[in-house]
């Protein structure tokens, strides 16, 4: 049974479409990555699968129980301290205080947060201490359901690999389905049961490959042949790289 | 909870510490005042002992005490109203921005047209009375809480609002948990000058309309030329403003806006 299914979804801002025609289908514990290059619409994609955004035609069904997002830029309230941010859903869903507390400690300490940085301010960490508790706000409400939308493209490569384990594991110890959205096919071969490519025009999904093994279980070198294969040896990966945004009509 | 209080006793003494700047400048105010005295004379400048020792004997005899409050009243009363008003059209237009655009027009003209002529517009309108005061107070005052409160709601964090619907805030919510805390920051300035104009306007509003208050204490002290009651009332107005800015305002103020003191690298904390 799939938790999150779009049928034939389009878009259009201001009467410039951007969307048109897209399927897709995500199941219980899958982690499906979404890639396509800058502007193709894949914020877009997500935003309407989460409700955020009103799609202009095609149908949404969501089956899952809660889900959170983690986006491109941290987004924390920057007047709350970390714990408070990571609480923020909880506070929502008018989780008493007490309770608010132990679940926002458990949280950051998953995200590799101190109990140190529960007190501080965003604007007093770095930018991977921001986006783990990005992340651990994320997790903190336990979703089965987890938007990335590019969430570590503004990262480091050493700190983004350590973000993607993050993912990784919590991923396969909380067992939630995800929708990872990056233009990095070699984060979305790491990080996911299976990719789609998003036609670079928005115009459909292109097609999707599936992975061998799960998520945690590939080794370096077998990640990287894999992407030296999509890119030379596959023609759905032809454009991944070639769209000019600026050029987009 | 302790740490808390620790916290807040802290930066009130950093506060206080910090007054000690303040009275530097006061001293070299202060200073200059003298040496234009001792230039022109006690006729034109009295020396500023003289108007303190005025000050002091003024708030000791209890009339002075109630026209300072009857002003400081007056002054409250206006600026609480156009805080109130100021604030709730200001955010209901930032969310609209068909009732912006027919506002902006608006706003310029009445920003145009100079208080005074508000008073005369007042007096004739509801001769010399508090009301007037407060109605003068309030046209002078709405406009810039008006404007903080937009520019509050259009530039917040949109990406925040995203956020917190996401993880399932509904409009209100997204407004009292999210976008409140932003318009906030950019209210209270605005209400720190709303406040000095208050007093201003109110003293200037009973001087014209000869409604008693600090501003009457003014005009009589003008026809009678006593430059040192003159000043002095002037102190004890400034006084006023100061205590009710830095009773009322400043620490809510400060209690918002605590998080920027965490980006303060150490050392330089003030
Ligand atoms: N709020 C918006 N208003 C108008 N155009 C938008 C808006 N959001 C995105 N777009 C346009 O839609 C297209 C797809 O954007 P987006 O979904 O953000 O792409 P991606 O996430 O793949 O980089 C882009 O051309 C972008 O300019
Ligand atoms: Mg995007």
């Amino acid at each position: 049974m799939s938790l999150l299914s779009l049928s034939r979804i389009g878009h259009a801002f201001f009467g410039r479409t951007v969307l048109e025609g897209i399927t897709l289908e995500i199941g219980a514990g899958e982690v499906v990555a979404l890639v396509g290059p800058s502007g193709s619409g894949k914020s877009t994609i997500a935003h309407i699968a989460a409700g955020l955004i009103e799609p202009r035609e095609g149908r949404i069904a969501r089956s899952y129980r809660r889900h959170a997002m983690v986006f491109q830029e941290p987004r924390l309230m920057p007047w709350a301290t970390v714990e408070q941010n990571i609480g923020f859903p909880l506070r929502l869903s008018r989780h008493p205080r007490s309770t608010r507390r132990a679940a926002a400690g458990a949280a950051a300490e998953a995200a590799g947060l101190l109990p140190a940085d529960l007190g501080k301010y965003p604007v007093e960490l770095s930018g991977g201490m921001r986006q783990r508790t990005a992340i651990a706000r994320a997790l903190v409400t336990a979703p089965d359901f987890v938007y990335f939308d590019e969430p570590f493209t503004a990262l480091d490569v050493a700190l983004k690999r350590r973000m993607q384990d993050l993912v990784i594991a919590s991923a396969a110890r909380a067992s939630f389905a995800a929708l990872f959205i990056t233009h990095d096919l070699m984060e979305a071969i790491r990080v996911s049961h299976r990719i789609l490519v998003l036609d670079r025009l928005g115009r459909g999904i292109a097609g999707e490959r599936r992975l061998a093994g799960d998520p945690g279980a590939r080794d370096e070198a077998a990640i990287f042949a894999q992407r030296q294969a999509f890119l030379t040896g596959d023609p759905l990966f032809a454009h991944i790289h070639e769209l000019d945004e600026r050029l987009r009509p | 909870m302790i740490a808390a209080c620790l916290d807040r006793l802290s930066r009130l003494g950093r506060f206080l510490w910090s007054g000690w700047a303040g009275l530097a400048g006061l001293c070299l105010l202060a200073a200059l005042w003298q040496a234009g005295h001792e230039a022109y004379g006690s006729f034109i400048l009295p020396a500023p002992v003289e108007t303190l020792n005025a000050a002091w004997r003024l708030l000791h005899d209890g009339a002075a005490r109630d026209l300072l409050e009857l002003t400081t009243l007056r002054a409250l009363m206006g600026f609480a109203l156009s805080a109130v008003i100021g604030v709730a059209l200001g955010v209901a237009a930032g969310y609209s921005p068909a009732t912006l655009r027919l506002s902006r027009p608006i706003l310029t003209v009445i920003l145009g047209v100079p208080p005074i002529a508000w008073i005369v517009l007042a007096m004739i309108w509801f001769g010399a009375s508090a009301l007037t005061v407060a109605l003068t107070i309030l046209i002078a005052t709405t406009p810039v809480v008006f404007m903080g409160a937009v520019e509050g709601v259009t530039t917040r964090d949109r990406g925040l609002d995203a956020m917190a619907q996401v993880f399932g805030a509904g409009p209100l919510r997204r407004f009292t948990h999210v976008a409140a805390r932003q318009i906030a920051g950019h209210v209270l300035p605005a209400l720190v000058l709303a406040l000095g104009s208050s007093f201003k306007v109110a003293i200037m509003a009973e001087l014209l309309a000869n409604a008693g208050g600090v501003g009457g204490a003014l005009a009589r002290a003008r026809s009678m030329l006593d430059i040192t009651d003159a000043l002095a009332w002037v102190a004890l107005a400034v006084l006023a403003l100061f205590l009710v800015e830095y009773g009322l305002i400043r620490p809510v103020q400060a209690e918002l806006e605590r998080w920027r003191d965490a980006a303060r690298p150490w050392g330089v904390k003030r």
